[in-house]
């Protein structure tokens, strides 16, 4: 009954076991499956005059020999995708406490939604008048966007969350340049995402570290001393990335005001107070939202998202055009285009991510107001419960209520029994769950950040506090948790040698 | 209330006394009073996802564009391309759909094997060894290669065909505001790039990076040789915006001798999608692999010897790196990725030689029927082009447009919409008012371009 994954036949709640259960075997690539003359490929008959390769492209640029791609069959190319699908986790196998990343379940709806011929089958260069469809999804999208976060206006354009950061700071920067004012600096808290930093550096900024104090919020004192008119905005998530609501938000919203500077909120943790309480409402300039993370796109392997900025109304000037617009009534058109007067100008090739943007209206739109709070609720409930029931089997380096995540800590487990954050996530692979992230936030040390989001069942908690709960007693019983995962597609990877030996594609294997 | 919410009203009271709380608001007394919303969000009540469903679908009918309504034949960057049922349904596996980031390699050999794959494509058809993981789409690649070409040259000026789509030159130039780049804009003649080396004007400065189009966006075939002496005239770093179908017939960028390849890979099986997502292309010689932007893939082996992939060179990404990064790219787009690897792996070598040349008959076809009617003139002059064509027609460009539309066809793009009522380094004149871009696929038949051609001959007069 305790296999290696310690599940019981008919226990409930989330944990995937389905996989592998066709063997282990590791599946040959695509080239490997390749056989010289056999093909899948099936066109359209056109009629078109058979006109030679030589007599369409001229000598010099002609390519000698064809791109050597695979050469199998359909049903090869079938068995190989999907065999590869079975060596994949999914949050449609099972629960994906992810912190951060926000892996709810997302409703199959929203897939139909983006499938529409009438939305998908779209060119984007068609004028106005030829996709006012589209346009009306762009403007009620901003709309509802604006009102969750308390915004004047939007931008749909940036294509994930760090574009929408990167837009943000151009925003900033174009706002102090417009009053005539050059600021180099921009604050951001220790425990921020990766992103933040590198967008500064690519928002022509400098990064200034504030330290968080000892309730994991922004220390305000830390924050007042490096406050001047250098400064041209502060970026903050909040809650923040300990999973923790910043209660010193009107004051640092006030300090930073005081010396001209702005606010920029990261969104990547809205989905925790929706319907609560809105960035626009806590002093906030600028706000990028996560679509995906939010309101539902499945995360595709590491894309596609989006990553609309909502701005306050000193700012919606300078957003990036052209903007989708409701037009005056008796215009040809309902919807059209316009350029704000100050633009940064264009931050993606057309429009934005079109059928992730339809996604979130369609998702909005089946929970309405009502239902985004219940989002909220929930979502913070079940973090909090994972923070309670865990709390004596794990630290709680900031054991106060959180909000949509908890950050735990594997420091004693590692201290007494030498087991890593790094061992408890690998082992609890083996139960059929994904692993929390680990190692963040920085500040934390073998920090364990669980989101168990708001589509999680008791159930499922009950299954994932319960694994958590046991490979933590493996630790103080001895196990050698380093050995773990032993009953997934591959076991621990070396990641040294893949940096070393850089094998990058199929041609690069010696 | 529809939602997707599992808890029971049973299990919301235990939780809630578990914490110790009464009542699901206390969850949020962490949050100043005065700062809460007090009201519920002004947003419509909810709706039952028949209902939503069918609101999309009333939305998706007021798209005349649509590519089942209208014969397309709209490029500039975006092309209506065969993506066939067994792609989406291999790509649409929930597997490959509802995952993340491959952060846990041990459960996610089968996105890491298939990007794996991809980048293995995309490295052949660029001709350069290496390629990452995908970027947002062309645009953000475009300006991904320009950072790397700058921190590689140490220098900021970057010459810019005007040759690249006028939309991403527009967003590099955003980005540059940022970056302190200093973006020149080297004008096209007769579809072709004029270099300002080519004059032997010494009042420029010596640039960083040069990036050029191929084929670029007007359609035309450039020498990429010209390009190359001036990079190894200066040290700059040469960076081509290739097409992935026309490569499939076009000597590589690779042999051009690229330093950097990029490209829009929606053409390699991603449907229009009004723009987004869409799939950047990103592939770099061999000295550049440190300064590769997003995320890349690699063979390994697990602790059993058995093959494995895994994220390598992590040490380059932003949430190392933090401050001292020069890309802030977390995510790209896998799930692009992933269509891209089936469908090249459905084309095969022979399929996509077939997709490229079927676009290049149909083109030809196209454009030398287009150019026999009266009042039709090219814009490009003799220069080769492939993939699409610029004409300029007797009436304004959007309002061919407009008319086209009545007969049932997508009739390209006006260049107005591309470059501005001004024009650019690109087409300037009454090209500009007058332009059509057009592009026909595979997937137009000889009798939809008669058709189009009998329209617009009709339309235009």
């Amino acid at each position: 009954m305790t296999a290696v994954g310690g599940t019981a036949v008919g226990a409930a709640g989330g944990r995937a076991t389905s996989a592998p259960i066709m063997g282990s075997d590791a599946e040959p690539t695509l080239f490997e499956l390749s056989q010289s003359g056999r093909s899948s490929w099936q066109l359209r008959t056109t009629g078109m005059p058979d006109w030679d390769v030589d007599d369409l492209v001229p000598a010099v640029y002609r390519r000698d020999t064809p791109v050597p791609l695979a050469e199998v069959s359909e049903r090869d190319l079938v068995g190989h995708f999907t065999r590869l699908s079975h060596r994949q986790f999914s949050v449609d196998l099972g629960a994906y406490p992810l912190g951060s990343c926000t892996m709810k379940y997302n409703p199959k709806l929203c897939d139909t939604v983006a499938g529409l011929p009438g939305l998908a089958g779209v060119h984007p260069g068609a004028p106005a008048s030829l996709s006012q469809g589209w346009l009306q999804i762009f403007v009620e999208l901003e709309e509802a966007l604006c009102e969750v976060t308390g915004m004047a206006a939007a931008t749909l354009q940036p294509a994930a969350g760090a574009a929408g950061e990167l837009t943000g700071l151009l925003l900033m920067r174009a706002y102090h340049s417009a009053r005539g004012e050059s600021r180099h600096r921009v604050i951001i808290p220790d425990s921020a995402h990766g992103t933040n930093p590198a967008s500064v550096t690519l928002g022509g900024y400098e990064t200034v570290t504030v330290p968080s104090d000892e309730r994991g919020c922004v220390d305000l004192a830390a924050l007042r001393s490096v406050l001047d008119t250098d400064v041209a905005g502060i970026m903050l998530t909040n809650p923040n990335t300990l999973g923790l609501f910043e209660e010193d938000i009107e004051a640092i919203a006030g300090a930073i005001h005081e010396v001209g500077g702005l606010l920029y909120y990261d969104g990547a943790n809205l989905n925790a107070i929706l319907g609560v309480v809105r960035p626009g409402d806590m002093g906030f300039d600028i706000v990028h939202m996560n679509l995906h993370k939010t309101f539902a796109t499945p995360h595709g392997g590491g894309g596609p998202g989006a990553g609309p900025v909502a701005v306050s109304p000193r700012l919606v000037e300078f957003l990036p055009g052209p903007r989708p617009v409701r037009l005056p009534p008796g215009s040809a058109n309902d919807y059209g285009y316009a350029t704000p007067a100050q633009s940064i100008g264009r931050v993606h090739s057309w429009h934005g991510n079109a059928l992730v943007l339809a996604r979130a209206l369609a998702y909005m739109e089946v929970h309405g107001g009502d239902g985004l709070r219940r989002v909220a609720e929930r979502a913070v409930l079940n973090a909090n419960w994972i923070r309670r029931r865990l709390s004596d089997a794990y630290d709680v380096p900031f054991d106060r209520p959180c909000m949509h995540e908890v950050v735990l800590s594997a420091a004693s487990l590692r201290k007494k029994y030498g087991t890593k954050a790094l061992d408890v996530g690998k082992r609890l692979l083996e139960f059929g769950f994904h692993a929390p992230t680990v190692y963040f936030p920085l500040i934390v040390d073998e920090a364990l950040m669980i989101e168990p989001t708001e589509t999680e069942s008791l159930q499922t908690l009950e299954a994932l506090a319960a694994a958590l709960e046991t490979i933590a007693a493996e630790a103080a019983s001895g196990e050698p948790l380093n050995e773990a995962p032993r009953t997934t597609p591959v076991r621990r990877v070396d990641e040294a040698r893949a940096a070393r030996t850089l094998v990058p594609t199929y041609d690069a294997r010696s | 209330m529809p939602d997707y919410l599992p808890h029971t009203d049973d299990e919301l009271a235990q939780m809630l006394a578990f914490l110790g709380l009464s009542s699901l608001d206390e969850l949020f007394a962490v949050v100043p009073a005065a700062l809460r919303l007090g009201r519920g969000l002004d947003l419509a009540d909810g709706s039952p996802e028949p209902d939503v469903l069918a609101r999309m679908e009333g939305l998706g009918a007021a798209n005349r564009a649509r590519t089942d309504r209208l014969v397309c034949f709209a490029g500039g960057g975006a092309y209506d391309h065969e993506v066939p049922p067994v792609v989406r349904a291999l790509a649409g596996r929930s597997e490959f759909v509802t995952s993340y980031t491959p952060y846990q390699p041990e459960v996610a050999q089968g996105i890491l094997q298939a990007v794996f794959e991809f980048q293995t494509m995309v490295a052949r058809l660029a001709g350069l060894p290496v390629a990452n993981a995908s970027l947002y789409d062309g645009a953000n690649a475009l300006v991904e290669a320009v950072n790397l070409g700058v921190a590689a040259s140490g220098r900021q000026t970057v010459w810019l065909s005007s040759g690249v789509q006028p939309h991403w030159r527009a967003v590099l130039k955003t980005f540059a505001a940022g970056t302190g780049h200093v973006v020149v804009d080297v004008p096209l003649e007769n579809g072709e790039t004029v270099w300002p080396g080519e004059s032997g004007d010494s009042g420029v400065e010596a640039p960083g990076v040069l990036v050029v189009g191929y084929p670029n966006y007007l359609g035309c075939l450039e020498d990429i040789g010209v390009a190359r002496r001036i990079c190894d005239a200066t040290g700059a770093l040469l960076v081509v915006v290739a097409d992935p179908v026309a490569a499939a017939i076009l000597r590589s960028p690779g042999e051009w001798g690229a330093d950097v390849v990029v490209g829009e890979g929606q053409a390699l099986g991603t449907a229009l999608s009004f723009g987004g997502p869409y799939l950047g292309l990103f592939a770099v010689a061999q000295r550049h692999v440190r300064r590769l932007p997003g995320r890349l893939v690699g063979e390994t082996v697990d602790i059993e010897g058995t093959r494995a992939y895994v994220t390598t060179l992590r040490a380059r990404e932003q949430d190392i790196r933090r401050e001292k990064a020069t890309s802030n790219v977390c995510t790209n787009q896998t799930l692009m990725a992933v269509y891209a690897a089936v469908q090249l792996g459905w084309l095969g070598t022979t399929g996509l030689r077939e997709v490229a040349l079927r676009c290049a008959r149909g083109t030809r076809f196209c454009r030398e029927s287009l150019l026999a009617l009266d009042g039709v003139q090219p814009i490009t002059g003799a220069t080769p082009t492939l993939r699409e064509f610029a004409i300029r027609t007797p009436i304004p460009g959007r309002l061919a447009i407009e008319r086209l539309a009545d007969e049932g066809y997508l009739g390209g793009l006006a260049l107005a919409d591309l470059t501005g009522d001004d024009g650019d380094g690109s087409v300037t004149g009454d090209d500009v008012e007058h332009g059509l871009l057009v592009a026909v696929t595979e997937k137009r038949t000889r009798s939809e371009v008669e058709g189009f051609v009998r329209t617009l001959d009709k339309v235009v007069r």
